[in-house]
């Protein structure tokens, strides 16, 4: 039968990403100076596994690269070799290797092979210039010295010790073993049975004498005997041609094969179990029911608590049960019952709610996935940089979905190299400032009021609000004049080709910039800003969505359009009051929103929208938005109400349209369309760039 | 609403080369387009308009769940608008935008039906100078002695082929902005320009 | 068929096992650690174990030690998932009281192999 092994390999390869992380993080924990078995143990299981599992489905670069990561872990783990730091690197870098091959063999590509046989090589030269005890079985050799006479045949006489059913082993599977070699003669020897009254039926007092008809290797023989070495005395003699007597049999009587009684097992009775002091459970991330995949960005499968599954079965069971109610209901309906219709569909909006939130909880993992690059990245560049960072994350089993934990990680790195590379400083620089010479950098997660934040701190050395300005004046992105507080001139940062570092090196500085983290940050339905206080540190605090297809929104009238507002960039709407009305020049207007002076938005203006009602400021409502760290009002005819609403893209069939982030089906079955905050500000605005920033005093 | 059934799975063909069509009418003209990218005809229903969007785009519409843009054809093709009335018909088109598949809608006078072109009889479409659009046509067919024109579909969406008359959608105030937009009764003095 | 026990920490190993033995009739049960392997064992009866080494909570030596005290398992063949390399660990799981081993890499065939020939 042959089996196709390659609906295996997806999770061999999950499976093995996986144990490729537990071996990083292991060695990125371990402390050469003390060194923790259990913990050596668990990088040692993992490229155990790897080793196997490639073995077994063919990956056999991989097999052999992790045989010798293996023989090497497994000398440390018995003490034979100190893990010192020298080795922890080369092991840091052949796991990188094997993470490498491993996408290479999952993506059906081939490997670097020149950076695996150097590393491989030099995994093996310090494996032989330390090592002790290397021992290399040696395969059974097996077969007698090539005769003259030609070899028809073996005898062997077989002498299983008593307690060879102890381990399971039948004397009967190896006859029948051998007997599928060839023709068998048998001949049993019953001599040293005991008395039966001293008869112990788990004991074998049995031996034999045997004839193997068949020209096969020792080797092949010795073979069916592997297991019971130890259990028996063997005698294997070839028997060739020319021998005297060849295949006869001396003496006793000749027993078939067949006749042999049947060994059954024999119920003895309990011996008393003494219980070990049992291992303890020692939970590690892989025993827990929920198995994750590891960041393989992109992967098309998921894995999900059971659990999820069960909850999701039930929620589907109860609408099932309700939508027949109602079908029954509307059957034969009556007005009179009216009541229990309303009733009905409150359920069913209840189960469907329910329904949905299971659905989005499967696709939920915790940013664990996102984070877990950091320790090495931060290990690796601070080295790097020659600079001494510690790394805290706080959050990580902070649940978001799957499809906003593949896009963030991005823009994470980049905030994070960012951090090391300009805000935290030298170790040097660092004392001079009165700081601890190990700088920080914390990676934080919560859920906050429905949406996720995301934060990269850093003890560094903060934002220079001069220096930002000075080169955006000089990019010309700013006029020299412009009055900004700290907070607009930190958000300069965003703006394209920005970049401070006096010498782009290849940490942060090249192409990838911070507009394109905000834009990235702005495509998963989020926003991020920076917090900085020059001289102590700096923060960028991202939020996000809770997941992506589903947007909280406010709903509005605009004449007869119905437009969506996220609720996300909603502070507050207003009925305007004339006092609250401010003009600038006598023409541009602004709404006073405690301290603020913001610019007004006529949404019919911007959008073009006839038959709109609201005319002046008074007459309409203002809807107070944040996007991008602007804010602004937007005026619109009427609030109609707040609802969870499905986004479906604009851009599958026709294209992207400035000022509108999407499209949603409202329930009478017309679309709506979503607003894009910062779209519609820029909209609205003369220009594209801040030099004319009419935003507030 | 009738759906016709071109089969879902079939790869769209850049032309038929003298196969089917589906016919319609624009005022005294007939058109038609490879029956093949013809995935359903609805009759006109109210579409969501969607601002700075040229004349010829109407809107989109929610096609069971799929947001679809329905394009006025005459605008599109540089004809003069005529307004709707209950024969109009919207016809929901495969078209090929660079690599990708998409949906848009058409809206038509009235479906004059199915049409079986002789490959024989199919022409390329003579220049007519510049009075009239040729980009989107390509074939020209004749069918009970009349002249049918056949377009290009994948045309339609595309952004340079603009109609001759095209024009942006106005938004309903016009106002001072830098650029010398002057408004309607040029009398709205809004503050933020629009461009 | 038979009932087997299948115990190795790897998903991918186990179900490859699995699929094999339940190709060819046998019912299989899955453990991914020695300790869950010994309470599938107690609470149902198996007439064959494969077992890997190296498994946390308790690894396959162990687990087969635990095995052997139990009535029900004296003579059951128990087998190990070992690698080439190792004939310390094939004398620790016979001294633990396992019956053989299975030398990793192996193809089903092989697996079925030696299944067939144990069960008889």
């Amino acid at each position: 039968m042959a089996i196709d092994l390659s609906q295996f390999h997806q999770v061999f390869f999950e499976e093995s990403f996986e144990g490729v992380g537990v071996m990083e993080s292991g060695l990125l924990d371990m402390d050469p100076g003390a060194v923790d078995a259990e913990q050596i143990n668990t990088i040692f299981r993992a490229a155990h596994s790897i080793k196997g599992g490639s073995g077994t489905f063919g990956f056999n670069d991989i097999a052999a690269f992790t045989h010798v990561l293996e023989s090497l872990l497994d000398q440390m783990r018995e003490g034979r070799r100190q893990p010192t730091s020298e080795v922890r690197t080369v092991l840091l870098r052949s796991v990188d290797v094997l993470r490498d091959m491993l996408k290479a063999a999952s993506g059906g590509s081939s490997p670097d092979d020149e950076s695996v046989k150097h590393l491989q090589q030099e995994l093996e030269e310090i494996l032989s210039n330390r090592e002790r005890a290397a021992e290399t079985e040696k395969s059974d050799t097996g077969p007698a010295d090539p005769d003259t006479h030609e070899l028809i045949g073996w005898h062997l006489v077989f002498c299983p010790l008593p307690n060879i059913m102890r381990t399971g082993n039948d004397p009967l599977r190896i006859l029948r073993e051998l007997a599928s070699l060839g023709e068998l003669d048998v001949r049993g020897d019953i001599s040293q049975l005991p008395r039966f009254e001293h008869f112990n039926p788990e004991e074998c007092h049995l031996s034999w004498d045997l004839r193997l008809h068949a020209s096969v290797e020792q080797s092949r023989i010795s073979e069916i005997f592997d297991w019971v070495e130890d259990e028996c005395d063997l005698v294997i003699l070839p028997i060739h041609a020319g021998d005297p007597a060849p295949l006869e049999t001396t003496g006793q009587s000749l027993v078939p094969v067949a006749a042999l009684p049947e060994l059954s097992s024999v119920k003895a009775a309990d011996p008393p179990v003494d219980r070990r002091a049992g291992n303890e459970r020692r939970r590690t991330d892989r025993r827990t029911g929920e198995r994750r995949t590891q960041g393989v960005v992109g992967s098309g499968s998921i894995r999900v608590d059971t659990r999820k599954i069960d909850n999701l079965m039930n929620m589907v069971g109860e609408l099932i049960i309700t939508q027949s109610m109602l079908s029954l209901l509307g059957e034969n309906f009556k007005i009179e019952q009216v009541e229990r219709l309303k009733d009905g569909l409150d359920e069913m909006a209840r189960h469907t709610r329910e329904l949905q939130e299971s659905v989005m909880q499967i696709r939920m993992l915790p940013i664990s996935f996102a984070f877990n690059r950091f320790p090495r990245l931060v290990h690796d560049l601070g080295a790097q940089l020659g600079k001494q960072v510690e790394l805290k994350m706080t959050g990580e089993s902070t649940e978001l979905d799957k499809s906003v934990i593949e896009k963030i990680g991005d823009p994470l790195v980049h905030l994070v190299r960012n951090s090391l590379d300009h805000g935290i400083e030298t170790p040097a620089d660092r004392l001079e400032a009165g700081k601890p010479e190990v700088g920080r950098i914390e990676l934080r997660a919560c859920h906050k009021s429905g949406t996720i934040v995301i934060e990269v701190r850093d003890d560094g050395r903060g934002l220079d609000p001069e220096l930002i300005l000075g080169k955006a004046v000089e990019k010309g992105l700013v006029d020299a004049e412009a009055k900004l507080s700290h907070q607009q001139v930190y958000e300069l940062v965003f703006q394209a080709g920005f970049s401070t570092a006096e010498n782009v090196n290849d940490v942060s500085g090249r192409g990838v910039g911070m507009d394109v983290v905000r834009r990235n940050i702005n495509e998963l339905g989020g926003s991020i800003e920076i917090e900085s206080v020059p001289g102590r540190g700096s923060a960028f605090i991202i939020r996000l969505p809770l997941t992506l297809a589903i947007l909280d929104a406010q709903t509005v009238y605009v004449g007869e359009e119905v437009y969506i507002i996220p609720l996300l960039s909603i502070i507050e709407s207003v009925q305007v009051k004339p006092d609250m009305i401010n003009l600038v020049a006598g023409r541009a207007e602004t709404y006073k929103l405690r301290n603020e002076y913001l610019p007004v938005i006529r949404l019919y203006e911007v959008f073009g929208v006839e038959g709109y009602k609201a005319r002046a400021l008074t007459e309409g409502i203002l809807v107070i938005v944040e996007g991008e760290g602007r804010r602004c009002g937007i005026l619109v005819d009427e609030l109609i109400g707040q609802q969870q609403v499905v986004i479906k893209s604009l851009e599958a069939n026709y294209e992207r349209v400035e000022g509108v982030s999407g499209a949603t089906i409202l329930g009478n079955g017309l679309v709506a369309l979503i607003l894009d905050i910062p779209g519609v500000m820029r909209l609205a605005n003369t220009s594209l760039e801040p030099r004319t920033l009419q935003w507030s005093a | 609403m009738s759906e016709l059934s071109s089969s879902p799975n079939s790869t769209p063909l850049p032309d038929s080369g003298g196969g089917e069509y589906m016919a319609f009418t624009l005022g005294a003209e007939e058109y038609g387009v490879d029956i093949l990218r013809v995935r359903e005809i609805r009759g006109w229903e109210a579409v969501t308009r969607i601002p700075n969007t040229p004349s010829y785009v109407k809107g989109v519409l929610n096609l069971r769940g799929r947001i679809v843009p329905v394009f006025d054809l005459r605008l599109r093709l540089g004809m003069p608008f005529r307004a709707y009335e209950k024969e109009t018909v919207v016809i929901i088109l495969r078209v090929l935008n660079g690599k990708m598949e998409k949906e848009i809608g058409v809206a038509v006078d009235k479906v004059s039906g199915v049409l079986n072109a002789d490959p024989e009889e199919i022409q390329l479409t003579p220049d007519f100078g510049v009075r009239l659009r040729t980009d989107f046509i390509n074939r020209l067919v004749t069918a009970n002695d009349k002249m049918v024109m056949l377009l290009d579909v994948d045309k339609l969406l595309c952004v340079s082929s603009l109609g001759l008359n095209a024009e942006y959608s106005a938004p309903a105030a016009k106002f001072d902005t830098k650029q010398n937009e002057t408004g309607a009764d040029g009398s709205e003095t809004q503050p933020a320009g629009y461009r | 068929m038979a009932n087997i026990l299948a115990v190795d920490d790897s998903a991918s190993m186990r179900q490859m096992v699995a699929f094999t033995l339940k190709g060819a009739g046998h019912r299989v049960i899955e453990a991914s650690d020695g300790l869950e392997a010994l309470d599938f064992a107690k609470s149902q009866g198996v007439n064959l174990v494969i077992t890997d080494v190296n498994m946390p909570n308790m690894d396959g030596i162990s687990l087969i030690r635990e095995l052997r005290c139990l009535s029900a398992y004296r003579f059951t063949p128990l087998l190990m998932l070992t690698t080439e390399s190792s004939p310390d660990k094939k004398r620790r799981g016979k001294a633990a009281g396992a019956t053989g081993w299975i030398v990793k890499p192996f193809n089903p065939q092989q697996l079925l192999n030696t299944v067939t020939k144990v069960l008889g």
